[in-house]
């Protein structure tokens, strides 16, 4: 299964390295093609645009190699899809759990990520 | 501060406002449809459509998508993802602004803004979001491997979700707030044959409580008042819709004790050339076709009153 999303997904932990590596502020979505996790990756190809210094990325939460979301000790309490990660010089500076708000989002990455 | 003019001016993207758009575009009307969240509203919490005549079975995410492109594809212009932050509907121009900066008027609206899931509303439900409080069985049972949890609720929903989750967890408790279900009789026998589950009747959980996750809540026996805690590890709150309507308290749009909108056979509301469809207005049976048919009718009347507008 892949996301059929029209943001680019992160295909294994070895991709997720790289983007980290090669981007200063990145926003993973790692999900589902569920209700709680669409609109988050909805919000996300919006926001494309508004935020160009973001590097926007989804992961499959199925795929094996999507431990490197799920083992992350700030998702060690997560029980909702989708986990949601932020990225600054490839160090975690937020993370959610469940669905949130494009104003929650948009606060987030004008806090972390700018 | 931007203005631009339309025909008519949707408000709300889910089935019933995309047939709209999609009749209307098509008849050559200028149409903007605007929504405050995902285009495909509540379509898209649907994993699986099995009752939509023509299509054996799909995902509420594909019918969406197709229902938009078919949209676009007449020149229905859409937004998604706005604000809403001024609705001027009394007057024959009609005027909303979107994001404080954009104004869009109109001598026609549409009004479908369909239902959401109610939440309890009470400490606590917020901060344990995503955290052990659920309002998605599908999305996230197998989180809860071994678990124990509550559902919350005692319509048809709450029911067979929470047998569902039995898969999964080691005891699902139904917590209700009646003495008895609104739910079919099939759903509460399986629930009630189920082994694993329990149940607690007219009782309102009060708080929930924890550290980095939930790890209790509280409740209260609306009967006797004995208020009571329980060790939990998740919590699914599955009790209902509400219309999405709060905009419209401080315009003239009748609404019923419930807050659904009041509408003809025409679908016209209690103002000339404010329309509503779908969910949020006064109605039986809330199901995808019915949206659709909503969206048709209302699109067909605004149509008739554009017509008799420019003739008078
Ligand atoms: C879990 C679930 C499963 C379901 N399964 C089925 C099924 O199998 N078959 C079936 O036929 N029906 C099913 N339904 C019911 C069906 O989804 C609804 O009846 C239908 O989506 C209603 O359509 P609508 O267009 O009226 O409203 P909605 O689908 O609710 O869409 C309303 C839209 O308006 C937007 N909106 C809300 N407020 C505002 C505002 N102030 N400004 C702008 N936009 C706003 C919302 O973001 C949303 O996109 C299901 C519903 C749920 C929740």
């Amino acid at each position: 299964m892949i996301l059929q999303t029209s943001l680019k997904h992160i295909a294994d932990a070895e991709a997720h390295s790289e983007v980290l590596k090669n981007n200063e502020n990145v926003m993973v979505c790692c999900g589902r093609m569920g209700p709680m996790c669409l609109p988050v990756y909805d919000i996300m190809e919006e926001l494309q645009e508004e935020f160009p210094q973001v590097e926007f990325r989804d992961m499959l939460f199925d795929n094996p190699h999507a431990a490197v979301i799920r083992n992350l000790p700030e998702a060690r309490s997560f029980m909702g899809l989708p986990f949601t990660v932020y990225y600054k010089n490839g160090k975690v500076v937020e993370a959610t759990s469940s669905i949130q708000s494009k104003e929650q989002i948009t606060e987030i990455l004008n806090r972390e990520l700018n | 501060m931007e203005q631009k003019h339309y025909d008519v001016i949707i408000i709300g993207g889910g089935p019933a406002g995309l047939t709209a758009g999609i009749y209307l575009a098509r008849a050559k009307a200028k149409t903007l449809i605007l929504d405050t969240g995902i285009i495909g509203g509540q379509m898209v919490l649907t994993h699986q459509i099995a009752n939509y005549p023509g299509i054996e079975s799909t995902s509420g995410y594909q019918l969406s998508t197709t229902m938009k492109k078919q949209a676009k594809s007449f020149g229905c212009d859409i937004k998604s993802n706005i604000n809403i932050t001024g609705l001027e509907i009394e007057y024959q121009a009609k005027a909303i602004t979107v994001n404080d900066n954009q104004v869009y008027t109109a001598p026609a609206v549409i009004l479908a803004t369909g239902g959401r899931s109610r939440m309890l509303n009470i400490p606590g439900e917020t901060e344990f979001k995503g955290r052990g409080i659920s309002y998605c069985a599908t999305c996230d049972g197998d989180f809860f491997q071994d678990k124990e949890i509550i559902v919350v609720g005692g319509g048809n929903s709450a029911l067979e979700e929470a047998v569902s989750l039995t898969r999964y967890a080691s005891k699902v408790t139904i917590l209700h707030e009646f003495d008895r279900f609104q739910a079919f009789q099939h759903a509460i026998k399986e629930a009630k044959e189920n082994p694993k589950i329990d149940f607690i009747m007219e009782s309102h959980i009060t708080a929930f409580q924890g550290g980095e996750k939930l790890e209790k809540v509280t409740y209260k026996n609306l009967k006797t008042g004995v208020v009571s805690e329980k060790n939990i590890d998740g919590v699914f709150i599955l009790i209902g819709y509400v219309p999405n309507t709060e905009m419209l308290k401080d315009t003239a749009v009748k609404l019923t004790p419930r807050n659904e909108i009041i509408a003809g056979e025409d679908l016209q509301t209690n103002l000339a050339g404010v329309f509503a469809a779908g969910d949020s207005r006064e109605k039986r049976y809330r199901q995808v076709t019915t949206a659709v048919a909503d969206g048709t009718i209302a699109a067909l009347s605004a149509l008739e009153f554009l017509h008799n507008l420019k003739s008078k």
